[in-house]
């Protein structure tokens, strides 16, 4: 019996249907009648829908058909704006934008009359990066083809600028990235007049599909009903997208009179159409010290949107406030802005802005610190942040962190110094060489749950229920995609109640059953929702000592027995815990100023690296992620999202790259953007340092699922760098990039 | 799934005898579907433009591998586990194992065939290089019987071969005189496996006593429209010292040898001059001394 | 239009031990035959390229991507899938090692990557690292950096008695 849960090792409660294939998957679901769905999509990046026609080789009259006049409420998907069609009419504003529905029960000749639909467009001039988007020359959003911006100015950038020693300049570039989950995006929709809409399906946030179908759809919240199924990975692909897919299946369902109707994107449609990770583009400048010491920072960070506004706003919010980073800088201004191309929406994927922003940062202080005629490290360490001293929003560090600590461990458990010595002296040691080796690092945070008073604004409730056996079901909207949210709930309340982690259940998320716990993203499940878990079993436990039914210390037999009196007394036994900030928080949304985060994990990781001198690719031999996140719930899922989301730094750095051609990406199948195989990756070594979080759950858990992507990227550059010389400022690093770089192209 | 199912036919032939009289009444009507690792890409990408073919992975005369004392032959249904797990493909073919280890990953290795990788004519593939570099020759059988034509000529244009619509390839031979070769193989790929390659290298050669290069093959694949044999580059190598200008001179010449493109995956320059390391990488891992150690260059 | 003219063949094949006479059209994924003429829904489609390996079944005992099978050649083949690997109630040592390792996240590659981690075991009981890198690089997961899933192929050697 487990009721000490928290930082043991409990297996993973729908680990067994996982490893038999029982666990059902949106697609693994069918039901009687059932008809499939698929979507006619824009050719064309921008432009007038001038004609659509319909080949002659099909029977349409078989076919549903449903168009933008098909839509009962309104033609937006509501997420932050409403700028967003669900179907296109009259314009389109990125090539693969949704046009048309059909739906038919015969799955082949569905995608046969898919290729039959002929959409002609009146092409207008596009706009495909965010320099061109800039620069303005084509106004395709608004009044100047921003969506979002942002200022965040702390001290006297100007003035500092003016009488450094020392500046620094430079300018980094990311690339677009595929959140590539094993299950691609797939939807069941049943709909009619009578009772309502119901969506299961593959996705992060059932409220954000309830709240966008009840827009569509002119409904009361009572008539929509969303339900999560068992979800092949999200990595924030499936944070908005599912409101789309969902409300398309639930359009083509209402015509159908009801029938269900299933969509499933094959990988080529997934890849084409739905969202990516932001490109970026920042450039920084920095003033120092002749012994290094920060002055003032200037950064401006851009990041492109696509051609909706959907997430972009909170994309930029997060990368400005992690542009400046862990370190101490009393003049800070940076200075973004989110625009718009005629590219599918770009979207939430894992670190959200800040991996953008954080290579830029950790790159530039690696060109700083040479400047300066520092060490990589010993410019860090003069410029660490520490308890009492405030970040670029003016945040004070109220805990003991310890970026030197960390640092120490990352080295010591790298061998760093000696490597870096060694290396250097044989990269340069003559002779004709086949490669070089490096090794390079980054040091970084990432606050978990929502920027400044989104928490507050989400006001998240998660539920309890005790049954007369004492079993007790968790009620969250919190969604199990692979990070082990059903898990840690569970050792959250068992250890909370000290009953048996067996005894406890994670009820499906479905919103006619469970209340709205906010989204499953931004590192938010564990510290934010976890507490919230913890805080509802402790009710259940005060009902039932408040009813005299159970003593301060107890036994499980004895829970059992007062949840069985309780319920049949009085009903059921049900509690509720809503959020409410911490003490002392303060954010300021017009200044950009103040509490960011209620809490950062702090970081530092290594890469070691070898470059092929034959062939220009570079391989990661080895990587050491050490982290500070409070406290370490269960073991083996913590080291699992920090061992995933590095896996997926590599891939952004050195494999993942998006070839877009006409404002569509081309190379849209797995042979052609390709993730790291486990014959690509290295070791990867995972180190955790606690230090308790006062308002975490579990005795002071912090958030961690975002954190492990920040790093990666600017560690394997920096290393990158001490290998060859060269000063590589984009991901991803292509082996053709690289070979460029080293001036080696004849 | 993006084909429409019902337009398209697979037959399994009862014996070889059947498929070839089939192939003959009708010409260019079928097409051979061995393991089906190429095709069924194609078909569900609904790219499959071809409708009807012929299952041939049944076939025994197409299965095996047998030795002579001169030969190898492989049954074009050879699959790369096969091969990999073939004791004297692993001694006297390294070349060839280390193509079919680079392949795919395992699930392909067990179900691709060797015959399947040679009519589908990619010039990206992993193997031809290696068959170049071992003088394969191809049997193909037909209702009018057999003819072996050199692997060296049988690629004539992308996707362009010298296999008649009546045609299935039967085996590949390979002469089993590889002894004092010196052999060198690396596949450039987009990451280490399940990749398509940007620049294939195969390559064999040998240092005369007096330390002169001799018997060079250089075959590459992903650098023209079909996979290549650097002929030119062989000769001027052939009977040259081994230094840099040496070195320097078979790189100018590879330069002109071949076409590469710049596409989805990669750039003609970083083609060229992959290429080109690698040749020179080859060429100073040459030895002079004793045959027996056909040691294969490789990289995992 | 033409609805297409091929007319469905029947199939025998044993899957899982149960022999199955199937009406098929020749060129059917195997893939999609498991999933919706058997419902074995454990098999899984992640790329319909042979890329990911999500699709990974037993063929004779060999390790093939479903998705790149016409049904026509499974004819009198022997096939397990995912849903075949327990003997009942009881795990396979491999199913064993995945839960205690943590080598599921998500678990949509989880069939898959069990019948390869399976297969892998019975051509090499004893893998080095390097092997078991190379054994299951045609299953991608996007989830684990694979870390986890390593230790469960060294669990499942460290327990008695791994068979296939």
């Amino acid at each position: 019996m487990q009721t000490d849960a928290i930082g043991k090792i409990v297996p993973r409660k729908e680990g067994r249907s996982k490893v038999t294939g029982a666990a059902r998957y949106v697609d693994d679901l069918d039901m009687p009648d059932m008809l499939y769905g698929a979507t006619v999509r824009s050719p064309a990046p921008r432009g007038r829908i001038r004609l659509i026609t319909f080949d002659e080789d099909i029977p349409w009259d078989e076919f549903v058909i449903v168009t933008a006049k098909d839509i009962p409420g309104e033609n937006a998907v509501a997420l932050i704006l409403l700028d967003q069609p669900y179907l296109a009419s009259g314009f389109v504003n990125h090539a693969e934008e949704p046009i048309l529905l059909l739906a038919h029960a015969d799955k082949q000749l569905l995608e046969r009359a898919r290729r039959a639909v002929k959409i002609e467009i009146e092409e207008s001039p596009p706009v495909f990066t965010l320099e061109e988007s800039l620069a303005r020359r084509e106004i395709i959003w608004g009044e100047d083809n921003v969506f979002k911006s942002y200022l965040v100015d702390k001290g006297n950038v100007d003035e500092v600028l003016d009488s450094a020693d020392l500046i620094v300049e430079g300018e980094y570039s990311t690339g677009a990235q595929e959140q590539l989950y094993i299950e691609t995006n797939g939807v069941i929709a049943v709909a009619n007049e009578a009772e309502g809409v119901t969506v299961w399906g593959s996705m992060q946030c059932p409220y954000y599909v309830h709240k966008a179908l009840l827009k569509l759809f002119a409904l009361p919240p009572e008539k929509v009903r969303v339900v999560q199924c068992e979800t092949g990975g999200g990595f924030g692909g499936k944070e908005e997208y599912p409101s789309m897919i969902g409300g398309h299946a639930a359009l083509l369902s209402l015509k159908a009179g009801g029938r269900p109707v299933k969509i499933i994107y094959d990988r080529a449609e997934d890849m084409v159409a739905t969202t990516k990770r932001h490109p970026s583009l920042t450039r920084h400048r920095t003033a120092v010290t002749r012994d290094g010491k920060l002055l003032g920072m200037e950064i401006d960070f851009v990041v492109d949107g696509g051609a909706y506004a959907t997430l972009s706003a909170v994309v930029l919010s997060r990368g400005t406030i992690h542009a400046a980073g862990p370190y101490s800088c009393p003049n800070v201004r940076i200075r973004s802005r989110a625009v718009a191309t005629n590219v599918p929406p770009h979207g939430a994927f894992r670190g959200f802005g800040a991996p953008q922003s954080i290579f830029a940062l950790e790159r530039h202080f690696d060109k700083v610190a040479d400047a300066v005629g520092l060490s990589p490290e010993e410019f860090r360490r003069r410029n660490f942040i520490r308890e009492g001293e405030t970040t670029a929003t003016g945040q004070v560090i109220k805990e003991p962190v310890d970026m030197a600590g960390l640092l120490d461990r990352a080295f010591e458990l790298t061998d760093y110094q000696a490597k870096r010595e060694r290396f250097t002296r044989e990269n340069a040691d003559g002779g004709r060489k086949t490669m070089k080796r490096g090794i390079g690092f980054a040091s970084f945070m990432h606050g978990a749950g929502f920027t400044g008073s989104g928490e507050d604004y989400l006001k998240s409730v998660v539920g309890a229920e005790a049954g007369t056996d004492g079993r007790v079901r968790l009620l969250a909207a919190s969604t199990e995609i692979g990070q082990g949210t059903n898990t840690i709930f569970a050792q959250i309340a068992s250890s909370a109640l000290g009953i048996d982690y067996e005894l406890i259940d994670m009820a499906q998320p479905d919103t006619n059953n469970v209340p709205d716990s906010g989204p499953t993203v931004a590192s938010r499940t564990c510290m934010i929702l976890g507490k919230l878990i913890e805080s509802a079993a402790l009710g259940l436990k005060q009902t039932l000592q408040g009813a005299g039914l159970l003593a301060e210390n107890y036994t499980q037999v004895e829970w059992q027995e007062a949840c069985r009196l309780h319920v049949e007394q009085y009903g059921a036994l049900k509690s509720f815990s809503q959020y409410k900030p911490p003490p002392g928080v303060h954010w300021d949304d017009e200044k950009y100023q103040g509490d960011a985060y209620g809490a950062y994990a702090w970081a530092v990781y290594v890469a070691e690296v070898t470059v092929d001198l034959l062939t220009y690719e570079t391989r990661v031999d080895d990587f050491v992620a050490v982290q500070e996140v409070g406290k370490v719930v269960h073991p083996i899922l913590a080291a699992g999202q920090i061992e995933g989301g590095v896996a997926q730094a590599i891939g952004f750095t050195l494999y993942e790259n998006v070839v877009w051609q006409n404002g569509r990406m081309i190379n849209n199948q797995m042979t052609n953007y390709v993730m790291p195989t486990s014959a690509d990756l290295p070791p990867i070594r995972v180190h955790f340092e606690e230090q308790p979080y006062a308002y975490g759950p579990a005795g002071g858990a912090k958030g961690i699922g975002e954190l492990p992507m920040d790093g990666g990227a600017p560690a394997i550059l920096n290393a990158i760098e001490h290998a060859t010389g060269v000063q590589f400022t984009h991901v991803p690093l292509m082996p053709e990039a690289l070979m460029r770089g080293l001036g080696e192209t004849t | 799934m993006r084909a429409y199912l019902p337009d398209y036919e697979l037959r399994a032939p009862q014996s070889l005898s059947d498929a070839l009289q089939l192939l003959a009444r009708e010409p260019g009507v079928w097409r051979a579907f061995a393991g089906g690792t190429d095709l069924m890409v194609l078909l569900e990408f609904g790219l499959l433009p071809h409708k009807n073919f012929l299952s041939i992975r049944h076939l025994p005369e197409l299965k095996g591998i047998e030795v002579t004392p001169e030969h190898i032959l492989l049954g074009a249904l050879s699959s790369y586990t096969n091969i990999q797990r073939h004791e004297t493909m692993r001694r006297e073919f390294p070349l060839l194992c280390a193509a079919a280890r680079e392949t795919g990953g395992i699930a392909i290795q067990n179900r691709g065939t060797l015959g399947g990788n040679i009519a589908n004519a990619s010039p990206a593939a992993d193997s031809p290089p290696a068959l170049l570099v071992y003088d394969a020759e191809l049997e193909l059988v037909s209702a009018r019987g057999a003819r072996f034509v050199e692997y060296r000529n049988f690629h004539t244009d992308y996707k362009q071969m010298d296999m008649r619509a009546d045609e299935l390839l039967c085996r590949i031979r390979l002469p089993r005189a590889t002894g004092d070769l010196q052999t060198y193989y690396r596949k450039v790929g987009t990451r280490k496996a399940q990749a398509i390659s940007k620049v294939c290298f195969a390559a064999g050669g040998r240092l005369s006593d007096s330390g002169l290069i001799r018997d060079v093959r250089l075959a590459l694949g992903s650098v023209a429209p079909t996979v290549v044999r650097c002929t030119r580059t062989e000769d001027l190598l052939h009977d040259q010292t081994l230094d840099e200008a040496t070195i320097k001179a078979a790189c100018a010449m590879l330069a002109q040898e071949v076409l590469p493109i710049d596409d989805m995956r990669s750039t003609a320059q970083y083609r060229l001059r992959v290429a080109a390391n690698l040749l020179a990488d080859f060429l100073s891992t040459l030895k002079t001394g004793d045959a027996s150690s056909n040691s294969t260059h490789e990289h995992a | 239009m033409s609805r297409g003219t091929t007319r469905e063949v029947e199939v025998n094949c044993v899957v899982n031990g149960i022999p199955h006479k199937l009406r098929v059209l020749p060129m059917a994924r195997l893939l999609d035959v498991l999933r919706e003429e058997l419902r074995l829904t454990g098999t899984k489609e992640g790329c319909g390229e042979g890329e990911c390996g999500a699709c990974s079944v037993l063929i004779d005992g060999e390790l093939i991507n479903s998705c790149l099978v016409p049904v026509l050649q499974i004819e009198d083949a022997e096939i397990k899938t995912i849903e075949g690997v327990a003997s009942g109630a009881q795990l396979h040592a491999v199913q064993e090692a995945f839960i205690e390792c943590g080598g599921a996240q998500c678990g949509i590659c989880t069939p898959g990557m069990v019948l390869a981690a399976m297969s892998l075991l019975e051509v090499t009981p004893q893998p080095t690292d390097a092997e078991i890198r190379n054994g299951l690089a045609g299953n991608l997961c996007r989830c684990t950096g694979y870390m986890k899933i390593f230790d469960a192929v060294v669990r499942a050697c460290e327990r008695e008695g791994v068979k296939a």
